[in-house]
């Protein structure tokens, strides 16, 4: 069964971005790459979402609350980091204030490079996150037959 | 026996019905917007999805009150489309509704507990046109009965025809459209979260989905029966009132909650109690 990759349904979270990726990523929402098309909704509520999209690198303040939001989610689940700066912390990470990218803290499946992230790009990422999304819900199937 | 035939069919066809109206609706919606729009099945694999997904959840008791909204909710489809008492049908309506307020009021979110309450508002500002308008069925057929009101030669709406117009305001609300989607939202708007249904996951949430397929089919059904004497006639003014609705979601923005309850109530006095009282005075 391939449900799952068929409706995914997208939180985006803003960690420390300056804002482009997060442009990037709704320019996929509007007309002209139209990702509902593939069943993606942006739910901007963890409890309903199937990945997790993260721009820009975790800071010493939102450490906490992405951690929340991950945990929040049901499995299976998928992270996708969008932007260079959510990839390693980019031009902000040396800055006092920036822990890093979001590997720092959660296991991310996919990295989208880029800054800022073309939508294809990030329409790219979300494809190859729901590879990823499939493989952990056929384990995560197997591991409840086998319990 | 036709009318328990037209029950099981109720229970096995609502959800396929619900499925391909709600989808068609999200392709039109889409292509209002300048988009391609999902699947015609997405509905379905969005549902079929959320019974795939992890249960979560604190304590059993929103699960349980929300497998009761779906129970009572195709009980409610079960009486009217097996022809019993209308108003039978509204109160179990009522009560499944309650039960989603029960269960977002169970889970001690304050996005949950703001959208309970503006659903209680909603109900508010809905049960007495729906009542008005059993109340209009029976004044025209002489019956509260569904397989009564059925068998009905003439066409109901042409006496009614305020009590049908309330009823098509209404039917925003309870389709969750703009501009009166206070308590959650249908598409991926979002207010509050996601108003009563942020607490809600997986298989519980993908309940409230089912629910919500076959009150569809159970508003559409009221819409029919203004119309029951003339069935391509009903079936025409059904995609009709269903395309002002997706037009009404898609230019109007959302209203506060006491403009919303102050306009339903207001078209309900006006439109729905004249309709009465004109009836009465025939």
């Amino acid at each position: 069964m391939v449900y799952l990759s068929k409706s995914p349904w997208i939180l985006h979270y803003d960690a420390s971005s300056c804002n482009g990726c997060d442009i990037e990523i709704l320019a996929c929402l509007t007309p002209r790459y139209d990702v509902e098309r593939f069943g993606i909704l942006n739910t901007g509520n963890p409890k309903h979402a199937d990945i997790l999209v993260i721009t820009g690198g975790v800071n010493e303040q939102n450490r906490s609350v992405i951690q929340n939001l991950y945990d929040q989610m049901p499995n299976p689940k998928v992270v996708v980091g969008v932007g260079v700066c959510a990839c390693t912390g980019g031009v902000f990470k040396e800055c006092y204030n920036i822990a890093g990218g979001v590997g720092e803290i959660l296991p991310v499946d996919v990295w989208v490079p880029g800054c800022a992230a073309r939508p294809e790009q990030i329409i790219d990422g979300i494809v190859k996150a729901l590879g990823i999304l499939e493989q952990k819900r056929a384990e995560m199937s197997r591991a409840e037959a086998g319990a | 026996m036709i009318t328990i035939l037209t029950a099981v069919a109720f229970l096995i066809f609502a959800p396929v019905i619900g499925v391909l109206v709600s989808g068609v609706d999200r392709i039109i919606t889409a292509r209002m917007q300048g988009r391609v729009g999902p699947p015609v099945l997405q509905p379905f694999l969005d549902i079929a999805k959320l019974f795939e997904k992890e249960k979560v959840g604190v304590w059993q008791a929103p699960a349980v009150l929300i497998f009761l909204h779906l129970a009572f909710m195709v009980v409610t489809g079960l009486i009217f489309f097996g022809g019993g008492d209308l108003l039978l049908a509204i109160f179990a309506l009522t009560l499944s509704e309650v039960f989603l307020v029960l269960a977002a009021y169970s889970t001690r979110s304050p996005y949950a507990h703001v959208g309970a309450g503006r659903e209680l508002i909603q109900l508010i500002a809905v049960e007495p046109v729906i009542i008005i308008a059993a109340v209009g069925f029976y004044m025209v057929t002489g019956s509260f009965a569904a397989s009564d009101i059925m068998n009905y030669s003439g066409l109901p709406v042409i006496l009614l025809p305020g009590i049908f117009i309330s009823v098509v305001c209404i039917l925003t609300f309870k389709l969750r459209k703009s501009p009166f989607d206070l308590s959650t939202s249908h598409h991926a708007h979002q207010e509050l979260v996601k108003g009563v249904m942020t607490e809600f996951s997986g298989s519980t949430l993908g309940m409230v989905e089912l629910a919500h397929l076959y009150e569809t089919v159970i508003l559409l059904g009221i819409i029919y029966l203004f119309f029951v004497g003339n069935p391509l006639l009903a079936i025409l003014a059904i995609i009709v009132v269903y395309m002002l609705e997706i037009l009404a979601d898609n230019s109007t923005s959302r209203v506060k909650w006491l403009p919303a309850l102050r306009g339903a109530w207001l078209i309900t006095l006006i439109l729905g109690g004249g309709n009465i009282i004109a009836l009465s005075l025939l």
